[in-house]
């Protein structure tokens, strides 16, 4: 294994470990809070145990989003030394920034997990929507460095060094805003649907459970508007990406050929040799109306650009297909729900829907991973765009097998502990295992 | 020069802040290993209640520095990751065990063992991670970390490890140690109040071996640091305000005046971590880093220390209720 595909993988499995607690680390704070108010809205048992009990798994979430956050930090500058002295001044600062909500979002995590009894309702309450917004507020500082990668603004390159160096201009480079709405979405779709199958697995199980029909009301709204929000922002990504990174475009949908009238290609397998996406199903002119809402636009195709500057097609294509697929499919079923709800007048509960909801669970998990690896395997051979090769940025310290196997084994084991605890965590919350006292009269 | 100065500064800051809210959460660790006696299980449970509601704010601290160098200082940024990786990653190691352990232990309903096997895994890591912290800071100043003209180390992956860096991770582990025990004196009462009390004695001792160790080991593997601390016009006057609040400290320890102990123990930890980034100074990484060299241009410095500036305006207050609401005494 080269010293590059270490730190890639090293790195890789760091961020594809740490998206998971991030995102939930956005969202789930919304979910508590919406519990939180709900019992104070309607006085009913079952949501202030939710509250309670969604606060305890954010407690755990949390801590592990942070612990594994501080090691990205670290690893910036372990594996990337080049990367961050090229980048460190003109993109900084949203990572300063990010600190600060990082730490807004602690000390009010302490107060509403730990404070409960010890603060004002009023106090208990704001620290919650606090914590719900500096979620929100880190994952937008984050992306925009992220975006910035993609799109490097800010800065004029001279013999490979940074001049005249504007951070802010740096911080908002040209798709900021399409990006960092996808990614706050995505945040609220994945957690809101894991959130709603665990759920909706119990529902079925205990049908009318007051706690699980309670959390899935309060829970499903938020996983439905980001599911049918999502492919909006998904539209505005798409179309930014077509005139900011062609070739990631190019790559993302199998497209070899420049042409107009560019059929969209559902799934398939591109082959770099020759040129085509063999096993794709073509819709004409689809790519030409995704990209620029136009039948007849010309859409570039790798072929356009120099052999070196491609990222795989191969994977950044079928991660772009999971990725899509699995939004739609997430739609679809937000759609359905919402049809559902509407005609009842109340939270559907048919056994189908709680089986479609449960099978549900890790869809938007599985296509946050998916879209997140499309950004990524799409900027290649590139850190920062066009500006610095990933090869460029690696650290020239060997040996990074040792801290790779290290911490593949660390993360295992963190991540099956903290199922474990949350197994545990959520067999409490079923009927059986709640208290009599707790239980509605 | 004045800019870089500024930024420089108030990263050292942030790490006086780092050792005196998250040192004590390691120190707080370090007690949970060392419980002993007939209040073994009140001693833990007074550091699970300690720590638990502030120490994921504590730690941010570290992520401050960490962001601070990287955006104002980040050849020194880079030149420190390269040449320190080894212990670097022992640190991540340790911040990641200590954290995930702590809360599965305060989480897990898996029962007694789960819950001893996570304070094992919790106390061991709260050891650990403050030792490769004090290593990492001591070697920085040993001058033995060279790097290439393309950034690459020229030193073995061991290079760090000294006798003097031993000295330095001793000692940091020591004074959070120290730090925790006092803190925790005015949180608790009673019997376990005098358990912290012997504690914090005892690890103030310790500290003052290690720091003499240090000190004279740095003669030797350090010398800008031995004559920071020695030969500038500020030594006399610092050593003097540092073991003032030390012996300070010792005194209102064994007057059994609890709430005077903790400013004075935090206080002497202070000027411990200021009197080593003074005699340090304008070295970010001795011999070949400094300040000047490694500083991001000024218009990424005026920024950093305006959106610091605006930073601590809302991070001062939240603190502030964060440990009105926790640390007021209520028994």
């Amino acid at each position: 294994m080269t010293n590059l595909l270490a730190a890639r993988w090293l790195f890789g499995m760091s961020l594809a470990f740490h998206i998971v607690f991030a995102a939930i680390g956005v969202a789930m704070p919304l979910l508590m809070v919406l519990a939180e108010l709900r019992w104070r809205r309607t006085g009913e048992q079952a949501a202030l145990e939710l509250s309670r009990r969604w606060a305890k798994g954010v407690a755990v979430l949390f801590a592990v989003g942070a612990v594994s956050g501080t090691v990205i930090s670290f690893e910036l500058g372990l594996l990337w030394p080049r990367f961050m002295a090229f980048a460190g001044p003109i993109i900084g600062m949203p990572f300063s920034l990010e600190g600060f909500a990082f730490f807004a979002e602690a000390i009010f995590l302490g107060i509403f997990l730990y404070g409960r009894d010890r603060v004002s309702p009023r106090l208990h309450l704001a620290s919650g929507v606090l914590v719900a917004v500096a979620g929100a507020a880190s994952a937008f500082f984050v992306t925009l460095a992220n975006a910035w990668m993609n799109h490097p603004a800010g800065f004029q390159l001279l013999a490979g060094k940074a001049l005249e160096i504007d951070p802010v201009a740096a911080m908002f480079p040209p798709g900021w805003g399409e990006q960092v709405l996808h990614v706050l979405i995505s945040s609220y779709a994945a957690t809101a649907f894991a959130v709603a199958g665990i759920h909706a697995f119990y529902l079925r199980r205990t049908p009318g459970d007051p706690f699980h029909r309670t959390a899935l009301a309060t829970v499903l709204p938020v996983a439905m508007a980001a599911a049918l929000l999502q492919p909006i922002s998904g539209d505005l990504s798409a179309r930014r990406i077509a005139v900011t990174q062609p070739v990631k475009l190019a790559a993302l949908e199998g497209h070899f050929k420049t042409q107009r009238r560019a059929p969209l290609r559902l799934g398939g397998f591109p082959d770099v040799d020759t040129g085509t996406t063999p096993g794709a199903i073509e819709i004409p002119a689809g790519l030409s109306l995704l990209a620029f809402h136009d039948l007849d636009a010309e859409v570039r195709g790798l072929e356009d650009f120099p052999r070196e500057r491609w990222p795989d097609p191969l994977k950044v294509h079928l991660a772009f297909e999971v990725m899509v697929a699995l939004g739609s499919a997430l739609a679809a079923l937000s759609l359905t729900t919402a049809v559902l709800w509407w005609r009842r007048r109340s939270l559907p509960e048919h056994p189908a829907l709680l089986s479609a909801l449960t099978w549900a669970a890790p869809a938007g998990f599985l296509a946050l991973e998916a879209g997140w690896l499309v950004t990524e395997w799409g900027r290649q051979p590139f850190t920062v765009w066009g500006v610095l090769r990933t090869a460029d940025a690696v650290t020239p310290v060997g040996g990074l097998e040792i801290p790779l196997v290290t911490f593949a084994v660390l993360y295992v084991f963190l991540a099956l502990v903290t199922a474990a605890v949350l197994r545990r965590m959520i067999r409490q919350t079923s009927p059986a295992g709640r208290s009599a006292s707790e239980a509605t009269p | 020069m004045n800019l870089q100065l500024a930024v420089g500064a108030t990263a050292l800051l942030a790490l006086v802040a780092y050792a005196l809210f998250g040192g004590a959460d390691l120190g707080g660790g370090i007690w949970d290993l060392f419980a002993s006696g007939p209040r073994r299980r009140e001693q833990r449970a007074l550091v699970e209640e300690a720590i638990g509601p502030i120490w994921e704010a504590n730690h941010v601290w570290l992520i401050l520095v960490v962001t601070v160098l990287f955006t104002g200082f980040p050849a020194a940024f880079a030149a420190i990751s390269t040449t320190l990786f080894l212990p670097l990653t022992v640190l991540l190691v340790g911040v990641v065990l200590r954290g995930a352990a702590f809360t599965f232990r305060a989480y897990d309903e898996g029962g007694d063992a789960a819950e001893r096997r996570w304070g094992l895994i919790f106390s061991m890591s709260s050891v650990l991670a403050p030792l490769m912290l004090g290593a990492i800071v001591g070697a920085l100043s040993s001058g033995r970390l060279r790097l290439g003209p393309a950034g690459e180390p020229l030193a073995g992956p061991m290079a760090w490890l000294s006798g003097f860096s031993v000295a330095t991770g001793l000692l940091a582990t020591a004074l959070f140690a120290f730090l925790a025990a006092v803190y925790l004196t005015v949180e608790a009462s009673g019997a376990l109040q005098e358990d912290f009390r012997r504690r914090a004695i005892a690890a103030g001792a310790v500290t003052f071996i290690a720091a003499a160790g240090a000190a004279a080991l740095s003669w030797h593997e350090s010398p800008l640091v031995f004559e920071g601390l020695t030969g500038r016009a500020w030594s006399l006057p610092l050593h003097f305000a540092t073991g003032a609040a030390a012996t300070g400290a010792f005194w209102a320890l064994i007057t059994r005046r609890f709430t005077l102990a903790r400013p004075l123990a935090a206080a002497q930890v202070t000027l411990i971590v200021l009197g080593w980034g003074a005699s340090q100074y304008p070295y970010l990484l001795v011999p070949d880093v400094t300040l000047a060299s490694a500083a991001a241009p000024p218009r990424t410095l005026v920024l950093l220390l305006t959106a610091l500036g605006t930073g601590a305006l809302t991070l001062i207050p939240s603190l502030w209720l964060l440990f009105r609401v926790f640390k007021r005494r209520i028994r």
